[in-house]
């Protein structure tokens, strides 16, 4: 997949219309937040736990807030409710919530923002964020962090670090959503496998079981997404990177990451997938009882609720020398503005703690709450799937925080997907991302400054 | 315009006075053209003025962007001159390998479609042009897929042509193949099936239009073609065709524009895999400058392309000219 912008996937059409948007334009009022319940929200679950963080107010007059992000899946409601309760507790603020698709979303936000039109506060990717406040989209949001007395301490550190760019922070830090490894546990209790695997001769011992169990093909591999943040996640355990420190090399085609590809082009090779797996046949397949492990986000948690598929799901195994996971992040952002209103600006960042604030009621959207009083509350360890992922937070692993950095994320897809289909090894596969990779650095880094 | 030649022809052969019938057509003609004035282009002035707002001044400033490294949301907007044009053309630059893999993929693309997509439509078109029970009904069947977004075909033939999940391998298998048929991520198996999807997609559009050029031709050139004892075939060759002529160029010009501007299909259907194979021009400039945020290149190239049609449609018009025998 070409894509190099950051979106999670929701079940199948989700990210074909994403692509499509992102590209066409066309089809947006179809891919609308129907269909997703919004039962899950229940109870209310509202009580967050506080962080005595007050420090924002806002009395002004009236002010109305540009709310747009791109939570089009089951997130939406989730998000639109807690939208509504801070618009009721907040008479003097009115907080307008635009959806669409995340692809859509990060070419027209930076054009509404320059023709002077961008909205007031965003939502954006922990990836994106380097990129935007590169090029003028976002603004810095220390002095917000500073009277809310936010602080390393109330996040992990990963996360929080991931929201500076050039030594000021630009996002504050809503969620993080991890990869996890789903299994079928109808299809283990088959094989006679007790428990999830946890190191790499467990995870192939178990495929072995699988097979002899009669399950074709037990371990679906992907070509494109969500295999390259397979690749990312199994690139951090055998050691590796993507780019070097200073954002001026590409890594990832170093042994770790050979490495990595390699295990991944394996399940292909040992017949445990199938050949050439196109998007969302692994998940589709993991849906329909043909396929026993899935990697993928926490987000596909809510899609799988709904099934009857007897499943579940905990943190990715270890295959290689040390733990690693990739996730995202959903940062809360401030859009530049060409006559910047303090009004506007101060209500924002009221608005923008309080969100981060019920992160609780988020969580149940299928997200890891990025504030560590949330992530330890009862009400959080109450989620069993979300709370099960969130014990990979030490060792997440954020795409790298450079401006332009997507284009590099695609050229590694396309090297991964070129090795997964067996056009090309593993290394040549990498070598060659690399090599167009090194030169979009350098390109990015005389562009930006970096 | 009759009177006009004798008249000029006098004119030339001496200072004889000019008849006065042909006087007053020379004369009326020389009004009629003063007289008409700004008429004319005042009734163009609206497409004009379209077509100066929405292709003239775009394109303009599209140069402009493409002799810079161009990113709207950056102050700096550093002039390279036709540096963007040279690094398309220099083996073992930023953008040279990708957008030559993107021509080339594209320039595939519309020698396999082009070719089918003239000469099925046509075909359909005459069995559509005869009478038979449900005439109207079929007119309207092969025309159907041609209303939907390449949006809905995309995600329909996805899921219908995965390699291991969809319904066609699903057939495929039942007639006694060995393996798999990976229609959206191996060569060549993605050019087939992306020309076949555009070609069931498209097909209607072309063959409807064929339909009206055909309802244009006279049915006595049929007859008298007829009596004199002409075939089929020959009726075909010597009626039928020389009566399409103006709609076959029509068609020919059209389809290879739009084979050459393929997008959607291969951005949904195979998302340009396996690798970059199947990744077309447009698709490369819309990441280019979309994604990437790199205006500058991406205009280059699609000066670049543009120059490519624009001689191939000067080719085809050099094919198609009025032939005077």
């Amino acid at each position: 997949m070409a894509n190099d912008l950051p979106f999670e996937r929701r079940p199948l059409t989700r990210k074909r219309f994403m692509q499509l948007t992102a590209g066409a334009g066309a089809g947006l009022a179809l891919a609308g937040c129907g269909g997703s319940s919004a039962d899950e929200a229940g109870g209310g679950g509202g009580e967050a736990a506080e962080t005595g963080a007050a420090g924002a107010e806002y009395t002004g007059p009236n002010v109305s807030l540009q709310f747009w992000n791109g939570f089009t899946g089951g997130d939406g409601p989730f998000m639109r409710e807690m939208v509504d309760r801070f618009n009721t507790e907040h008479p003097n603020i009115k907080v307008k919530m635009v959806v669409q698709q995340w692809g859509d979303y990060y070419q027209k936000v930076p054009a509404a923002v320059a023709a002077g039109r961008g909205p007031d506060v965003g939502v954006m990717h922990v990836d994106t964020l380097a990129t935007n406040a590169a090029r003028n989209v976002i603004i810095p949001l220390d002095d917000l962090a500073e009277t809310l007395d936010l602080s390393e301490q109330d996040y992990a550190k990963v996360v929080w670090d991931a929201g500076v760019y050039q030594e000021e922070r630009y996002g504050i830090p809503l969620d993080t959503h991890p990869l996890g490894f789903y299994f079928n546990k109808a299809h283990m209790d088959k094989a006679g496998i007790d428990k999830a695997p946890i190191t790499a001769e467990e995870h192939e011992e178990a495929l072995q079981k699988l097979k002899s169990a009669g399950i074709q093909h037990p371990f679906w591999q992907s070509s494109t997404w969500p295999a390259h943040l397979m690749f990312t996640s199994l690139l951090g355990q055998f050691g590796g990177s993507i780019v070097n420190e200073d954002g001026s090399e590409a890594t990832f085609a170093d042994d770790p990451g050979v490495e990595a590809l390699t295990w991944m082009v394996n399940l292909v090779k040992e017949g445990y997938s199938p050949k050439n797996v196109a998007s969302d046949a692994d998940y589709i397949a993991f849906k329909n009882q043909k396929n026993s492990f899935h990697w993928d986000g926490i987000w596909q948690t809510q899609d799988l609720k709904k099934t009857k598929l007897n499943w579940d799901v905990t943190v990715l195994p270890q295959i290689g020398e040390e733990q690693a996971t990739w996730a995202g992040s959903h940062n809360l952002v401030i859009m530049k503005q060409r006559r910047p209103d303090d009004n506007k600006i101060q209500a924002g960042k009221v608005f923008i703690n309080w969100i981060s604030e019920q992160s609780i009621e988020w969580a149940q959207a299928g997200q890891v709450p990025a504030r560590n009083t949330v992530r330890n509350s009862a009400q959080f360890k109450g989620l069993e799937h979300q709370s099960e992922l969130a014990k990979q937070q030490d060792y997440v692993v954020f795409f790298p925080s450079y401006p332009g950095i997507g284009d590099i994320i695609a050229e590694m897809e396309q090297a991964v997907n070129r090795a997964v289909l067996g056009k090309q090894s593993p290394q040549q596969s990498l070598q060659q991302g690399a090599s167009k990779a090194d030169k979009l650095l350098q390109d990015n880094k005389k562009k930006y400054d970096y | 315009m009759a009177a006009a030649g004798p008249s000029s022809a006098e004119q030339a052969g001496g200072g004889r006075p000019l008849p006065p019938l042909a006087r007053a057509a020379r004369t009326r003609g020389t009004r009629s053209i003063g007289g008409a004035g700004i008429t004319p282009y005042l009734f163009l002035l609206p497409y004009l003025a379209l077509f100066t707002m929405f292709i003239a001044l775009p394109a303009v400033y599209g140069f402009w962007v493409s002799l810079h490294n161009w990113d709207f949301q950056l102050p700096n907007k550093p002039w390279v001159g036709f540096q963007n044009y040279v690094d398309l053309f220099t083996p073992g630059s930023l953008t040279s390998r990708d957008f030559w893999q993107a021509m080339e993929a594209t320039g595939k693309f519309t020698l396999f479609s082009v070719p089918l997509l003239v000469v099925l439509p046509l075909g359909v078109a005459l069995i559509l042009n005869q009478k038979f029970p449900g005439r109207n009904f079929f007119r309207a069947v092969y025309f159907a897929p041609y209303v939907l977004g390449v949006a809905v075909i995309g995600v329909l033939w996805t899921l219908l042509l995965d390699p291991n999940i969809g319904v066609v391998n699903y057939y495929v298998e039942k007639v006694g193949a060995q393996e798999n048929i990976a229609w959206t991520n191996s060569l060549p198996w993605a050019w087939i099936a992306l020309v076949a999807v555009t070609i069931w997609w498209t097909l209607g559009y072309n063959a409807v239009i064929y339909l009206a050029g055909l309802q244009d031709i006279p049915r006595e050139l049929y007859e008298a073609a007829k009596v004199d004892g002409a075939s089929r075939w020959g009726r075909f060759r010597n009626v039928t065709l020389p009566g399409l002529r103006p709609v076959l160029i029509f068609i020919v010009t059209i389809t290879i524009l739009a084979s050459a501007n393929m997008f959607g299909q291969s951005w949904l259907i195979t998302q340009g895999a396996p690798g970059n194979e199947t990744r077309t021009a447009i698709m490369l400039i819309a990441q280019e400058g979309l994604q990437s945020f790199r205006m500058g290149s991406a205009a280059a190239m699609s000066f670049v392309l543009a120059t490519f049609l624009l001689m191939i449609s000067l080719v085809n018009l050099f094919v198609f000219r009025e032939r005077k025998s």
